[in-house]
């Protein structure tokens, strides 16, 4: 960052003042884009994330096997290792009462709860194999999104904007859109970590100002915030004069794509453009759908105006009781909504150079958390096998990838670590996993600690 | 993870070499070397000798008033009054910057302001981390000791024995006991389901890591899993250091402020006995003691019943010691936990009464009204602390605190002066004393590099945080010499280090760059000059807080909870004078900190920090632009200045550059300033005025 605001004031240093300022206000912010290591397959992130833990066996995961076991517990051989939160391993065997279909002309099995997912199956790639260290929110929640289960590192989104800058002139580089209960690990799943704060995910707000003082304070009209500003960048660039610290030219900078800001942010979200159809499509103005209907759509719109990465998180899916009743609540908010997400952004050809990605923390187990009488049935948190689907960037499509044993127990094939996920997103964007680092507390960081492999199987073009 | 064999001798050479490296060498005190100019503190000596022999030459001091600001803003946190200033700049003494430096380290501001760079390194914070985030009301306990420590001058040995170990000092004080909360801000993951022992050990390495950064300089943490890659720490090495936190448990204590205890100790018989009888009239003692049978069956007989199972395992996570007071029989509780378990009881007796009995028995007013007798009961502060005990340690392997490996007994890392213990098993308080003797290499040297770094935006070693072989080497090691021991040799007198170097011409410098230097020491690495530094989010609220006269100045207490737009959880908002206390006292909850901090880099506590990030950004200028506390910070500086009796434009405007930046406004700085002023709305543009000086780049740096 340091060394392109130097070589930039270098190549600058022969026009005016005033001329330099309005060039710098353009180019010389931390979210200047940067070129990865190779070329990209994606460009944008849009993380469709739900925390909690989706049951895989009653959305992606067809497990017919488990109605030999339904209603007794499995045999103990398989279970006895398994790190579970809250059952005993001698609990139960439930089957899952959905019914799959198979879709498109790929013939992926989806379960008859995401009808409108189902039907772009040929766009999807379905992944089947993933799993992960964590058996609890917090730490799988971190682990997913930073890499590793104590809070504190930077999130997928930080490095990314870290490693590629925004191409936004407006508005931040990662942004992070919450409906439900939100996230367990909170505001750490967007944390910048140790990376410079320039790269926080900044959350859009659903109540008061979008974006944290976004608005004017009450009485200043938009022309008293632009003579306020001309004012504070006036006596600045003095500063700058008399000090020769080129950092003042940074902070000139983020005062006018603050000011941006201000303006981009209300456009963002004005949706007046939008047609009613299209709005239709994602289900905005109509329940259960409006809230993540809005979010998906904002995701679009951010895309188009080159925000890096958007993490569009509903929850949560932790279904320990109920899941019957809470898991098509859940599918009914986010199912049509995801599904009008793609095709949007495939009918405007965005979709090769949008990654999509759509899954929680772990999964869910066959077993049942504990019979009782007074409340349904559920299931606890799985880590050894679970499911996730991807679309666009650069993935394959159409594909199903990886196998769990048919009681749903384990990963079998193409067995794929959170890590290896996190390296394989990380390669449609350009990025040899290993060297996007970054120098801290004495050791050079990176998203994946000290694991993971991108999944060839898992990219159009494989692993050049 | 594989590693070639051709590293593993390189890996190997330079564990060889560990004897040589420059921070585990022993510190000698080097003479300060002769420079050209006669009669130099020894400071400028070291850092003018090494100019010299570059051929550069050191910048001029700063104008006077810049270096009161910088001064204030350096020790206390805040900017000079206007009459502070005025004082100064009229002081035609010798010796008039030496007394300013003695106003100022005695000032009480002084604890505050380098008590929260301790508690970068302490990783303080008010709340447990993870999805509860659960507040900790006494957190704050450990804070009140350490601004007193620093404002007494407690010398950093004992500084550090207290912290450690104070629980372990032969006839340990309250207030020494108190300092062992430096190891309570770790975090804790309450969650369902977990496994106690797996966050008990994640604990003791948080603890461990911790001092091996703060006062070693050392990423110890690496060997965790496997030997270090480069520095001489075995995977050994490291559970020695780990067996010492691994020998110790979490604690309570009472811990009154001063005139606490005397109304609390009268007032407690009536209250004690209300409140056995609110528990009696409801049936309380015989339908615990049921429950409590049966949780003690799921303790010691698990699997048995499912239902009683996820309430012990609840009251593990949830109720803070909780199975301990469970098991301890009911005669021999103290208050407190007798109390603890009650009160937890009554929030989870579902499993022992069914619905119809509970209503019965009207069990929901018992809450209630425990609650209302104990705002009747004045309180008295307590303080999380950790106390001793045995327990076997083994290696962990890879790091899994299930797979045990050679047991081990608490030692120190076999590349560093041997620990003398004076019989038998070392403890923690052995440890600190061996951080602090003369022998130790590291602790001297990290932490006058740590303060040194505060006063110029780089240590002498640039990488304060890491002194082993994947760190810089310092700039001027004669000069971390010579502090180091001058540190020691003082009696490891904080304030003679402050005084070391505030008192030098070196830190006196003007910052401005020099564009002969932007070629041969971009970096500022040999300072011959001093360096603009962006102040720290709590430094920026202070500042506006002072320069508006809003501030309240009270130093110490709970923390508070100044407003905040949206409704964020834990967050009952302060009232009165609390609202405009000093930012290190705002309430950090580790999962939504307040947004002030989060966009001013101040850290959430997940680790020991050792130095902050200084960044630069768009959230940053709305924050300062339109975040109410400002725009309400900017209409008092207005309302201020015009109710001191400043009329007419010049003067008022003057006055608010005095209050915010210690100078007056420039002739073309008022010319524009007045033309901005003319067009803005008469009611408006006072506020308008004042909130453009609290935006300037000047304004939030220390120059």
């Amino acid at each position: 960052m340091l060394l392109n605001r130097r070589h930039f004031l270098r190549a600058a240093s022969g026009f005016g003042a005033l001329a330099l300022g309005d060039l710098l206000a353009t180019e010389s912010t931390p979210f200047s884009p940067k070129p990865p290591h190779f070329p990209a397959t994606a460009r944008s992130v849009i993380f469709l994330f739900m925390p909690g833990g989706p049951s895989q066996i009653d959305l992606f995961d067809h497990k017919p096997e488990l109605r030999k076991w339904h209603g007794r517990p499995l045999p103990i051989s398989v279970t006895k290792d398994l790190k579970l939160a809250f059952i005993k391993p001698n609990a139960n065997a439930v089957a899952s009462p959905r019914t799959f279909t198979r879709h498109g002309q790929s013939g992926a099995e989806i379960s008859g709860l995401l009808p409108y997912t189902a039907r772009l199956a040929d766009d999807l790639c379905i992944v089947r194999g993933l799993h992960t260290d964590a058996f609890n929110h917090d730490p799988g929640e971190l682990l997913l999104m930073t890499g590793s289960m104590q809070p504190g590192r930077p999130s997928m989104g930080a490095w990314v904007s870290y490693g590629l800058g925004s191409e936004s002139r407006n508005l931040p580089g990662f942004v992070v859109l919450s409906s439900g209960s939100g996230p367990s690990a909170g505001s750490n799943d967007w944390s910048n970590g140790f990376l410079p704060s320039a790269f926080q995910g900044t959350p859009l707000r659903g109540t008061g100002d979008p974006i944290l003082y976004l608005s004017n304070p009450d009485g200043f009209k938009p022309e008293m915030q632009r003579a306020r500003l001309d004012a504070i960048r006036r006596l600045n660039e003095k500063r700058r004069r008399e000090t020769g610290d080129v950092e003042i030219d940074a902070r000139i900078a983020s005062y006018e794509l603050a000011f941006r800001m201000q303006m981009a942010a209300p456009e963002l979200l004005d949706l007046s453009s939008e047609p009613k159809h299209l709005l239709d499509q994602y289900g905005v103005h109509r329940e259960p759908t409006h809230q993540y209907g809005l979010h998906c759509l904002l995701a679009r719109r951010m895309v188009e105006r080159g925000v890096r990465f958007i993490m569009v998180s509903h929850g949560s899916w932790d279904d320990h009781n109920d899941i019957d009743k809470n898991l098509e609540k859940n599918c009914r908010v986010t199912d049509q909504p995801a599904a009008a997400l793609i095709a949007d952004l495939k009918q405007r050809g965005l979709l090769d150079s949008t990654l999509v990605i759509w899954g929680g923390e772990f999964g869910r187990t066959p077993m049942t958390q504990q019979q009782r009488s007074d409340i349904g049935y559920g299931r606890d948190h799985h880590p050894n096998c679970y499911s996730m689907w991807m679309a666009g960037g650069g993935i394959r499509a159409g594909e199903t990838v990886g196998k769990t044993d048919e009681l749903g127990l384990e990963a079998v094939e193409d067995r794929i670590h959170v890590h290896d996920l996190q390296a394989t997103i990380l390669h449609t964007l350009g990025f040899d996993h290993t060297r996007l680092t970054y120098l801290n507390s004495g050791r050079n960081f990176r998203l994946t600690d000290v694991a993971g492999q991108p999944v060839g199987k898992l990219l159009k073009k494989g692993l050049a | 993870m594989s590693i070639r064999p051709g590293i593993v001798v390189l890996l190997l050479a330079s564990a060889v070499h560990a004897a040589d490296h420059w921070s585990l060498v022993p510190v000698r005190r080097p003479q300060p070397p002769k420079a050209n100019a006669t009669g130099l503190p020894e400071v400028d000596r070291f850092i003018r000798a090494r100019l010299e022999k570059e051929g550069i030459a050191s910048s001029p001091e700063a104008p006077r008033a810049v270096l009161l600001r910088r001064l204030s803003l350096d020790l206390i946190g805040l900017p000079p009054t206007p009459a502070e200033l005025a004082s100064f700049l009229e002081d035609q003494q010798p010796d008039a910057w030496q007394r300013q430096v003695n106003r100022l380290l005695a000032s009480p501001h002084y604890g505050e302001k380098w008590g929260r760079h301790w508690l970068d390194l302490a990783r303080y914070a008010d709340s447990d981390g993870f999805r509860s985030d659960r507040f900790r009301p006494h957190a704050w306990r450990y804070r009140q000791w350490l601004i007193d420590a620093l404002n007494r001058d407690l010398p950093f040995d004992q500084f550090t024995l207290e912290q450690i170990a104070g629980d372990l000092l032969p006839n340990a004080t309250r207030d020494q006991r108190i300092a062992t909360g430096f190891h309570r801000n770790t975090l804790t993951n309450r969650e369902g389901g977990i496994d106690p022992e797996q966050f008990r050990v994640e604990q003791v390495i948080d603890r461990t890591n911790t001092v091996g950064t703060v006062w070693l300089g050392l990423t110890v943490g690496c060997a965790q899993c496997h030997d270090h890659k480069y520095d001489p720490i075995s995977q050994r090495d490291y559970y020695r250091l780990f067996a010492f936190f691994n020998d110790a448990d979490e604690d309570h204590m009472d811990a009154p402020m001063p005139g606490e205890l005397g109304p609390h100790l009268q007032a407690r018989p009536a209250y004690d006995a209300k409140r056995r009888e609110i528990l009696e009239a409801h049936g309380v003692p015989r339908l615990q003691a049921e429950w409590e049978v049966g949780m003690i069956e799921a303790a010691v007989h698990p699997g048995k019943r499912l239902d009683w199972d996820h309430a012990f395992d609840d009251l593990r996570t949830d109720c803070e010691d909780g199975e301990k007071i469970l098991r301890t029989p009911a005669a021999t509780r103290t208050r407190r936990q007798a109390r603890i378990l009650t009160d937890y009881f009554l929030g989870n007796y579902a499993r022992v009464i069914s619905k119809e009995r509970k209503a019965e028995l009207k069990f929901d007013t018992v809450a209630r009204q425990l609650r209302e007798l104990d705002a009747t009961l004045p309180p008295v502060s307590e303080a999380p602390v950790l106390r001793a005990l045995d327990r076997k340690t083994h290696l962990l392997i890879r790091g899994d605190f299930k797979q045990l490996g050679e047991a081990v007994e608490p030692g120190t890392p076999a590349a560093l002066p041997p620990l003398d213990a004076a019989g038998g098993r070392a403890t923690r308080l052995d440890l600190a004393r061996w951080l602090v003797s003369r022998e130790n290499p590291l602790t001297a040297r990290v932490a006058v590099n740590r303060i040194w770094q505060e006063y110029f935006g780089r240590g002498l070693a640039r990488t304060s945080e890491n002194f082993g072989n994947q760190g810089e080497r310092p700039t001027h090691p004669e000069l971390l010499d010579w502090l180091a021991a001058e540190f020691m040799e003082s009696g490891w007198s904080l304030k003679h280090v402050h005084r070391l170097v505030v008192s030098s011409a070196t830190y006196r410098q003007s910052s401005h760059s020099r564009a002969d230097l932007a070629g041969r020491d971009p970096e500022n690495k040999l300072f011959a000059r001093q360096t603009r530094l962006r102040l720290t989010a709590e430094a920026i609220r202070d500042s506006a807080l002072a320069a508006s006269g809003l501030l309240s100045p009270e130093i110490g207490g709970p923390s508070v909870r100044p407003p905040q737009p949206g409704g964020e959880k834990n967050w009952k908002e302060s009232t009165g004078r609390e609202r405009y206390r000093r930012g290190m006292y705002i309430q950090l909850n580790r999962t939504a900190p307040y947004p002030l901090m989060v966009n001013f880099d101040a850290p959430n506590g997940y680790g020991a920090l050792c130095r902050r990030g200084r960044s630069n950004t768009p959230l940053q200028a709305l924050n300062l632009l339109n975040d109410p506390a400002f725009v309400e910070a900017a209409r008092t500086l207005a309302w201020r200045t015009e109710t001191e009796g400043y009329r007419d434009f010049g003067p008022r405007l003057d006055r608010m550059f005095e209050l915010c930046l210690a100078r007056l406004a420039a002739p073309d700085e008022r010319d524009w300033l007045q033309s901005y002023w003319k067009t803005q709305p008469p009611a408006m543009a006072w506020t308008g005025l004042a909130s453009v000086l609290l935006n300037l780049d000047e304004f939030i740096t220390r120059e």
